[in-house]
């Protein structure tokens, strides 16, 4: 064998490389910017037909879960039946609906079930803003203080739920638990 | 029902692709008649598959069936039932079943055309075809199943974007993906070469036309996508080096290179083992493309819609593809008989000269274009590569590559005579240089760049069609078209595409030396001056449309004076969908293109207006257009389809199918 | 002629090439390709040196937009932890939005401003993938990013 008939091969393997880190490098780091900071300051208008609304002191003394959703996402409706699951369980999950029309957001939490402890119907998309939200779905685990504590992007799969906003909610509310005690 | 059937076909697809790229490689290698036997079955089997699955999903979209995911991502039942149609690949999961369906479908033609080809080649090449086959099937059916149905259905469909609502956009993918896919011919023909260890003459007849079919779609592909982005995105661009566009680029660099290595390979036996190379560099910068598109990859520099599973899969089964071809290639290249010797100065020579210069211009493309990628991951520094990167690399890599063109098909093979060439010339070059220093005369401002570009774009012209002209007309005007008749048609295939690159070259240096854009607010009533044609603006209304409002801007457009015409520019916000379109209005006149374009409106009774003169810029599409028509003769040269007594038969009914039946001379 | 002298010819005309593209290559790359920063990195006074033209990505904050007479913009742009304020005068893409993302390109001006010559909208509103983007993507014709 010539070593120079290798040369393509070597050539590809290292753009092989590079795709596998650009794989890897995916501009996730944004969301960052919210962990660890309070939830911002709102009070969302109750959805049609689903009361009571949804305000930032709802998510005071507990650790909760802000699921941001909407009817026009095809990936919510995936991720919609582990909500239901986990609702099941007690954890309190609050569902902020973004940029939807009010009839499609409610015929949608008829038709799929209703998970949620309270939701909010955010129209405009303003408070989702606030949130740092540049898609749906997108959760966020937070913590009795009001800090967000995780921010999960994309919708999430029994995987993500088990292995990361589970035990992140279990952590939490274990260190609730020891403060208190 | 319709959707599960369709699922079904896609698994039936699956194991029988699987079947077709192993017992036939073994029995080749065995020689088991038998084992051999099952690949051409097997390739008519996989087709009917993938177009039972296509048409499944396509039947989905017109009844507007909801609990499909992808046709509640993408359709709406209020669209007319052309985008119905064309929705189906509209999205990723269709236009990947598009894709198989193309796949399949020239794996079916080989096994139906094919039928001179040895056996034992032929089971080989659909063998790696159905490898090819494999990794696609288990892509849309592991990680991107067209017909995933949700529960409970929804009432209504998201709609499809207004922009792809457009009979442009609708139709160009198909050709896009006919050249793609149509080089995975070439890399399952080079595959199988090297597994035979064995590349001749006779091979390089039958990969050619594949090949050269695969070209012209990927060149009508890629000028239909750039008319449509330059009529309907409304900036007036037709080009923007965008990762995406670079993906459809590089394939058709390393495909034109390709086609004329190959002619070496077929003429003088020679150039091999770099022929088997680009073969598999060609498909490989499809898939490639696939890559960059589907994982989102390279559009990273904060975007979303990326799908890391889709991108793993797809990466993975790039190591597979290309990294077992290359390393293929690797042990099995020396096998390959070295061919005859030429020198410098030849046929061959000017052909290698061409290959080395597009494959370089293809690496460089490659760079800019993986380059943000690249630098991200050793430094985290984000960057973007655009335009004038290209611009400063590609440009000054393609300038000899033109110049040589009109040279290269008159150097007679293995040794060639630069003086004779230069002098049959000669007029060409007189001609050129004082058509472009007329230009430099005559054309206001002047410009040096431009005299230098029109000069080339003669140069291609004429040079191109020389060897037309010193074969027919050149004899006296009559017989001249007995003589055209009689010359082969590769010959006149070269002569128009040559040309062709002539006038694409032209429309490039005039629009981008002379084009004028101006930006104005404008009340009505009020005038703008572009490129000698005073636009009045008479009023802006607002019209409904089908499923839109559009906010119409009219302009009388005088020249001299008299009013010569209106332009009407829009732009429209759709009912079920947040999104705006800019639908420009484009007067087109001999010498270009009159553009304009209506913006926001300030409050005030003003609008912000944007008209642009694009000067020659028609010949960007004609020279597009004649390119392709020079493929498709070339594609009807006699080489390509006697033998088979079938073959007369397809003279009318199209070159492809002509060309499908291999040739034996 | 030898093999081995055609092969020479070859290899020489190759690298020559291959020499002039990476000359080529290294000189563009020197200045023309376009660095990119948030809006926090260029609150922090990370911006490119010699003022050079650079990108800016982010979302448009809601309520900032403010406009001056058809062609001129200003508003924020935000990475939901520091806003930047951009200025822009020409005809805007038709997916620019407040609350949508946005990439503009330009320099910084000499009060802080980032006054942009080119605005590139983005519109991502779910994750999935979004079919319609995908699909311009496939087709070369998405211009953002």
């Amino acid at each position: 064998m010539r070593p120079a008939l290798l040369v393509p091969l070597v050539v590809f393997a290292m753009v092989a490389v590079a795709l596998a880190v650009g794989l890897g490098l995916k501009p996730r780091e944004i969301p960052s910017a919210l962990i660890g900071k309070a939830v911002p300051t709102f009070a969302l208008e109750p959805m049609k037909d689903f009361g009571p609304g949804f305000s930032s002191e709802d998510l005071k003394g507990k650790v909760s879960i802000v699921n941001v959703f909407a009817s026009w996402c095809v990936p919510c409706r995936a991720e919609h039946g582990l909500w239901i699951e986990v609702a099941k369980t007690g954890v309190p999950i609050y569902g902020l609906n973004y940029k939807d029309r009010p009839n499609n957001a409610s015929a949608w939490l008829a038709q799929l079930g209703n998970p949620y402890t309270a939701t909010g119907a955010d129209e405009l998309g303003r408070v989702g803003i606030d949130w740092g939200v540049y898609g749906v779905p997108e959760t966020f685990v937070v913590d009795p203080d009001g800090i967000i504590q995780l921010k999960f992007i994309g919708p999430v799969d029994r995987n993500a739920l088990e292995t990361q906003i589970l035990p992140k909610v279990r952590e939490l509310q274990a260190k609730a638990v020891a403060r208190a005690g | 029902m319709v959707a599960e059937l369709g699922h079904f076909a896609l698994i039936v697809a699956l194991v029988v692709a699987a079947v077709q790229a192993t017992v036939p490689l073994i029995g080749a290698a065995r020689g088991a008649d038998d084992w051999v036997a099952v690949a051409r079955p097997a390739a008519g089997i996989q087709f009917l598959m993938a177009a039972v699955a296509f048409f499944a999903l396509m039947y989905c979209f017109v009844q507007s069936d909801f609990s499909v995911a992808t046709v509640f991502q993408s359709s709406h039942s209020l669209k007319p039932l052309l985008y119905k149609v064309t929705g189906v690949w509209g999205n990723h999961e269709g236009s990947l079943l598009l894709w198989i369906l193309i796949l399949t479908g020239f794996g079916a033609a080989v096994a139906t055309f094919g039928t001179n080809l040895p056996p034992a080649l032929a089971a080989r090449v659909l063998s790696v075809q159905a490898m090819v086959g494999v990794g696609f099937l288990a892509f849309i059916l592991f990680t991107s199943n067209p017909f995933e149905r949700i529960f409970p259905a929804p009432a209504e469909g998201r709609g499809l974007n207004p922009l792809l609502q457009d009979p442009g956009l609708a139709i160009h993918p198909p050709f896009l993906y006919l050249g793609y896919v149509g080089f995975s011919m070439a890399f399952s023909f080079a595959v199988a070469a090297l597994i035979e260890g064995r590349v001749d003459p006779a091979w390089a007849r039958w990969v050619r036309p594949w090949t050269l079919a695969a070209w012209c779609f990927l060149t009508i592909g890629i000028s239909l996508g750039s008319w449509w982005a330059y009529y309907e995105l409304g900036w007036g661009g037709f080009w923007f080096w965008d990762p995406v566009e670079n993906a459809s680029f590089m394939p058709w660099l390393a495909g034109t290179a390709l086609l004329h290595s190959a002619i070496v390979v077929e003429r003088r036996d020679t150039l091999k083992a770099w022929t088997i190379l680009l073969a598999i560099l060609t498909f490989s910068l499809s898939l490639l493309g696939t890559f960059i598109v589907r994982s989102g990859v390279l559009t990273s520099v904060h975007a979303f819609a990326t799908d890391p599973a889709r991108g793993l899969f797809i990466l993975g089964f790039l190591v597979v593809a290309i990294g077992g071809s290359l390393a293929l290639f690797a042990v099995r290249a020396p096998a390959l008989r070295p061919g005859g010797l030429f020198a410098p100065v030849s046929r061959e020579g000017a052909l290698v000269l061409n290959n080395i210069l597009l494959a370089t211009a293809c690496a460089t493309v490659l760079l800019g274009t993986l380059y943000p990628l690249i630098l991200d991951a050793i430094s985290g520094e984000k960057v973007s590569v655009g335009p004038p990167f290209f611009q400063a690399t590609f440009v000054p890599l393609m300038l000899p590559l033109l110049a040589a063109m009109a040279v290269g098909p008159l150097l007679p093979w293995k040794r060639g005579d630069l003086r004779g060439a230069l002098e049959r010339l000669r007029f060409t070059f007189i001609f050129a240089g004082f058509t472009g220093l007329a230009v430099y005369a005559l054309v206001e401002p002047r410009s040096a760049a431009a005299t230098g570009g029109v000069a080339l774009a003669a140069w291609l012209v004429l040079g191109g069609i020389l060897p037309l002209y010193e074969r027919t007309l050149r004899g006296g005007v009559s017989g001249a078209a007995a003589r055209l008749a009689a010359l082969p048609r590769s010959a006149i295939g070269m002569s128009l595409a040559h040309a062709g690159v002539g006038l694409v070259v032209l429309g490039l240096t005039v629009l981008l030396t002379w084009q004028t854009e101006k930006d104005q607010v404008m009340r009505v009533g009020e005038t703008m001056d572009v490129a000698g044609y005073t636009l009045t603006l008479r009023g802006v209304a607002s019209v409904a449309g089908p499923n839109y409002v559009a906010q119409r801007a009219t302009f009388d457009v005088a020249k001299g004076g008299e009013v010569v015409m209106r332009l009407a520019p829009e732009k429209r916000s759709y009912v079920d969908s947040p999104q705006v379109t800019t639908e420009a209005a484009i007067e087109p006149t001999w010498l270009g293109d009159l553009y304009v374009v209506v913006g926001d409106a300030d409050g005030n009774g003003g609008y912000a207006i944007r008209g642009y003169f694009k000067p020659f810029v028609h010949w960007l599409w004609i020279g597009a257009a004649v390119m392709v028509a020079g493929g498709l003769v070339s594609l009807s040269d006699r080489r390509h389809r006697v033998g088979a007594p079938a073959a007369r038969r397809t003279r009318e009914t199209g070159a492809l199918a002509g060309a499908a039946s291999g040739a034996t001379e | 002629m030898t093999r081995k002298r055609q092969r020479m010819i070859f290899v020489v005309s190759g690298l020559a090439a291959l020499g002039a593209a990476t000359a080529l290559v290294m000189f563009a790359l020197s200045d023309n390709i376009t660095f990119f920063r948030t809006p926090t990195e260029v609150v922090g006074g990370d911006v490119p040196p010699n003022n050079r033209n650079f990108r800016i990505g982010g979302l448009v904050e809601s309520g900032s937009v403010v406009r001056h007479g058809a062609d001129t913009i200003h508003f924020l742009v935000t990475d939901t932890r520091s806003s930047v304020k951009v200025t822009y005068t020409g005809l805007l893409p038709n997916l620019f939005k407040e609350g949508q993302g946005v990439v503009a390109e330009g320099r910084m001006g000499p009060d802080g401003v980032f006054v942009a010559n080119q605005i590139l909208a983005k519109h991502d509103e779910t994750y999935m993938p979004k079919e319609v983007i995908d699909a311009l993507k496939a087709e070369g014709q998405w211009k953002g990013q």
